[in-house]
């Protein structure tokens, strides 16, 4: 019971990772790719109905964790204190600025809240980052869970590293997204962009992925690594010849084998304490009971499906291109 | 200022500034949905403007929200990582249930309202608003479990020194969320109903266009603020019979009732300080009999004060707070059982004054826009504009009342429950050093603080533009025929 509620919050990590990832990547490059007020309009438009939705697999990827696992919860969020302030900073400041950017006619009200944006989404993307690579890489923790140790103890090189490795994932991924979702010149910008950047940019989550393996690998963690690497060749290949949508997809299975990687690593362990192994919050020491696992599971059962049909039927509703052409002229009081 | 005060700073902070939105979303989402209701069945433009002209305000409300429930979410975790080990078993899972039944439904509804005006068939685009209202009252309904189980803990047993869930029916339907719910959501509607009001009747002073919306948005938030009103009185009482039994010492509190009474007199107001359990020095205006109604629905009932009670505490929940390093200054030091009086007794009575004032007027701006009427001189301007802020003001006593009467305790004891189920605040906190929560809290803040100014403004800017600012001055049935999901090549009607 307990190893299948580990599973389910790496599916709510993958389900954040995979669609808040390209809005991430969107207000990201809102700038690059946006050189037109109309233009950057387009961008934000692509993810205008559904980031509010993305955001909440967060939430539940957090909630999840403490009702299933309170101290991991509250072992990982208390030790990491101030770079997620920093991280919850930037998703207060994204969230208005999509809300409040169009909301006055001036240039100056957009080309602040532009920034915002952008700000916003780096930070998040690395903020995201670095809070899942420290529960990978561990935490000085003591005996009860509480961080040893200064301040910035979660920021250290291989949490560096999976801040920049998510970042850069976002970055393609948004790209990749955008290909997808609008027409005309931003189509093709972002296709540029992304086959121009991903070299470089999905480099730190293959190092990433080779770190991890070193350290913790198992048989298991290297195939899922495999699926990695591969799905992004493939990405490229298939966005190459134009295949936006299997491009997408593929990005899709890049997320999905990194989450299986990372959490696999980490398994039974969810916080491993850097000071003594022997402190390491595990998957059976940091659960909560099983009745508790029970109730949440049929919660689970009932919810996740229904939320997986109205999300996708969303995404359906909001499936066509958008171009400029598509962009309402500014009506504001 | 130690990690303990700084944690209690931010979470009242961050959470009374949470819950200036949150009431605002509640109630207005619903009435935006009766509103476009009545459009659909109607298809009475003036219902379409009302829609569309509070829906903007709604969004514009919304937004902030969020941003500022997100913080909520991490805040457990973070300053409170004592308090979440121990209360994990329990605590956690109408959070997890709150955003997998209610924001996710929220949220993605939302966002197909907001888009969906000319891609989705009439109805459907009204089903996602209903969708969306119900689930606002669901996220109220699951946090406020989770609340309540703080002030009164069920369904649990001890294992391991922990508390341990042996029946979420018996959280979910604990008799202190059954209370505490409808009274939140009533307390959401009055604020929404007085912001109606209030922004309408100054629409009619300044004798804009479009009257006929102003005055229909005058009658339906006059009445749905005495209905939520009536609401809150009863189920306010209901409250404090639970509150006699399960919370005596912030019953007590609330009246800065000092010496046992029999029967107890409800004290109107106080003159002098109400600060000291001995209460010298402080002179009430009392209606006899009444808060032993309100405890216990007949006038004879003895209420406990606080001289009384805090032996009773003391020798159930001891008398000095355990030797720890971990309590810093507290450590081994006298609990103190009393709440900060002043804050608990004014608390109680700004929330029902406050309250009392938006209903009045409403009442009395109704009143005076009777038969088409309305007063020109510029007080009523200030009367439709102040009473705004009134039921926000009795919200936000209500929740410091609540939440500072159950100090010093953050779970509160359950005479009737479970031995061992509660936890001291000071227990609670995390063991993080001052220098990273007074960071946050000085961030959070500041940013808060700019935003609320942001909010303000662009609240006053669409508030002002009134309807003109929100539907095109096309032709009335333009865009009402047409459902047509397919229409890609048009320009979109909402868009960033
Ligand atoms: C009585 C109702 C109520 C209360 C007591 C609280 N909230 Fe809240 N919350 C709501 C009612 C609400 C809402 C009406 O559902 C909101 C307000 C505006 C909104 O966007 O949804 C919301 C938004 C909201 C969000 C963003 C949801 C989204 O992205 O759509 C989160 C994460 C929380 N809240 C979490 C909390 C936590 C952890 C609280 C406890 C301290 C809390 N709220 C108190
Ligand atoms: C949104 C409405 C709420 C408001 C306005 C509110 C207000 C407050 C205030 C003012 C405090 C500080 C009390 C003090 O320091 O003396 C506080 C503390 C606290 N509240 Fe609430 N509260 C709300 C909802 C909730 C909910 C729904 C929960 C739980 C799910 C909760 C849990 C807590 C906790 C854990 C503390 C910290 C411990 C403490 O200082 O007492 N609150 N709240
Ligand atoms: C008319 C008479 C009213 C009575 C008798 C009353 C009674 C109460 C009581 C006893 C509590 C404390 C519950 C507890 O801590 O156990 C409470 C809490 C609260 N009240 Fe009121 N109230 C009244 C009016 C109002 C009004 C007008 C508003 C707002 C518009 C309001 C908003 C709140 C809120 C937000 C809380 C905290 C949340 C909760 O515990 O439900 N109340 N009220």
């Amino acid at each position: 019971m307990e190893t299948f509620w580990f599973c389910v919050i790496a599916l709510l990590w993958l389900g954040y990772l995979f669609l808040e990832g390209f809005d991430f990547g969107v207000g990201m490059l809102l700038p690059v790719l946006g050189r037109s007020e109309r233009e950057r309009r387009v961008l934000i438009n692509t993810i205008g109905p559904v980031w509010d939705g993305n955001e909440v697999w967060l939430l539940v990827a957090v909630g999840a964790t403490f009702a299933a696992f309170p101290a991991w919860y509250a072992a990982l969020l208390s030790s990491v204190y101030l770079p997620l302030v920093l991280f919850l900073l930037a998703l207060i400041g994204r969230g208005v600025a999509f809300e409040y950017r169009g909301k006055i006619d001036s240039a100056r009200w957009r080309r602040v809240w532009d920034r915002v944006i952008v700000a916003g989404s780096w930070t998040a993307a690395l903020g995201i980052g670095l809070l899942l690579s420290s529960t990978v890489f561990g935490l000085p923790l003591d005996a009860a869970g509480d961080r040893v140790g200064s301040p910035f103890a979660a920021i250290r090189w291989e949490t560096l590293l999976g801040a920049v490795a998510v970042a850069g994932y976002a970055l393609v991924h948004g790209a990749v997204f955008l290909s997808l979702k609008t027409e005309g010149e931003v189509r093709e910008r972002a296709r540029a962009l992304a086959l121009k950047t991903a070299p470089v940019a999905l480099l730190p989550l293959l190092v990433l992925l080779l770190t991890v393996q070193l350290r913790f690998g198992s048989a298991w963690t290297w195939g899922a690594s495999i699926v990695v690497a591969l799905a992004a060749l493939g990405a490229y290949g298939r966005l190459v010849l134009r295949r936006e949508g299997q491009a997408f997809a593929l990005m899709g299975v890049v997320v999905a084998g990194t989450v299986a990687a990372l959490f696999g690593a980490l398994y039974p362990n969810v916080l491993p304490s850097t000071v003594d192994p022997a402190w390491s919050l595990t998957v059976a020491g940091a659960a909560s009971s099983p009745y508790t696992l029970t109730v949440m599971t049929w919660v689970a059962g009932f919810g996740t499906p229904a939320v997986l049909v109205y999300q996708g039927w969303t995404y359906w509703v909001f499936r066509k291109r958008i171009g400029t052409r598509h962009i309402p002229e500014v009506r504001v009081p | 200022m130690d990690v303990l005060d700084l944690a209690r700073w931010q979470f009242g902070i961050t959470t009374v500034y949470h819950f200036l939105m949150v009431p605002l979303t509640i109630g207005l989402s619903l009435l935006v949905a009766g509103m476009q209701t009545a459009w659909v069945r109607t298809g009475d433009r003036k219902y379409l403007a009302m829609t569309k002209f509070w829906g903007k305000l709604l969004l514009i409300n919304f937004a902030m929200g969020v941003v500022t429930g997100i913080v909520q979410e991490f805040q457990f975790g973070m300053t409170w990582s004592a308090y979440s080990r121990f209360v994990g078993d329990v605590f956690g899972a109408p959070l997890a249930m709150e955003g997998l039944v209610a924001f996710f439904v929220e949220s993605t509804f939302l966002g197909l309202w907001i888009f969906g005006w000319d891609r989705l068939p009439k109805k459907a685009h009204l089903a996602c608003v209903w969708a969306f209202s119900l689930a606002t009252i669901a996220s109220a309904y699951f946090i406020l479990a989770a609340n309540s189980w703080m002030q009164h803990p069920v369904g649990v047993e001890m294992v391991d020194g922990r508390p341990r869930l042996t029946s979420i029916w018996a959280v979910l339907g604990n008799n202190t969320t059954l209370a505490a719910f409808p009274h939140t959501v009533f307390g959401a509607f009055a604020v929404a109903g007085t912001f109606l009001v209030g922004i309408a009747a100054w629409h009619l002073w300044r004798r804009t266009d479009e009257g006929p919306v102003w005055r229909a948005s005058v009658k339906v938030g006059t009445w749905v603020g005495v209905v939520a009103f009536t609401g809150l009185a009863i189920t306010g009482d209901m409250q404090g019979k639970l509150m006699f039994e399960q919370q005596p010492m912030k019953m007590a509190a609330a009246e800065a009732l000092c010496h046992t009474e029999q029967p107890a007199a409800f004290s109107v107001f106080a003159i002098g300080d109400v600060s000291r359990p001995d209460c010298e020095n402080v002179k009430s205006v009392t209606v006899p009999a009444l808060l032993s109604f309100l405890a216990h629905n007949d006038f004879t009932t003895e209420v406990k004060g606080i001289e009384d009670l805090v032996p009773l505490y003391q020798e159930k929940y001891g008398t000095n707070y355990p030797v720890d390093p971990k309590l810093g200054e507290l450590s081994g030091k006298p609990i103190d059982y009393v709440p900060n009086l002043p804050v608990t007794y004014w608390g109680f009575r700004l929330m029902i004054g406050f309250g009392g004032i938006a209903v009045g007027a409403g009442l009395l701006i109704l009143w005076l826009t009777r038969g088409g009427r309305v007063p020109r001189g510029r007080w009523f301007a200030w009367l439709a504009l102040g009473s705004i802020a009134t039921p926000f003001l009795a919200n936000s006593f209500g929740w410091i009342f609540t939440e500072m009467g159950r100090q010093p305790f953050v779970v509160v004891p359950n005479p009737s429950g479970v031995d061992g189920v509660w936890m001291f605040t000071a227990r609670a906190v995390s063991s993080s050093t001052p220098g990273e929560v007074l960071t946050s809290l000085i961030a959070l803040t500041l940013v808060y603080g700019v935003l609320a100014c942001v909010e303000v403004f662009l609240i006053r800017r669409y508030v002002r533009a009134g309807v003109a600012g929100v539907l095109p001055a096309r032709k009335p049935d333009d865009d009402t025929g047409k459902s047509d999901a397919d229409k890609s090549d048009d320009v979109l009607t909402f868009a960033y």
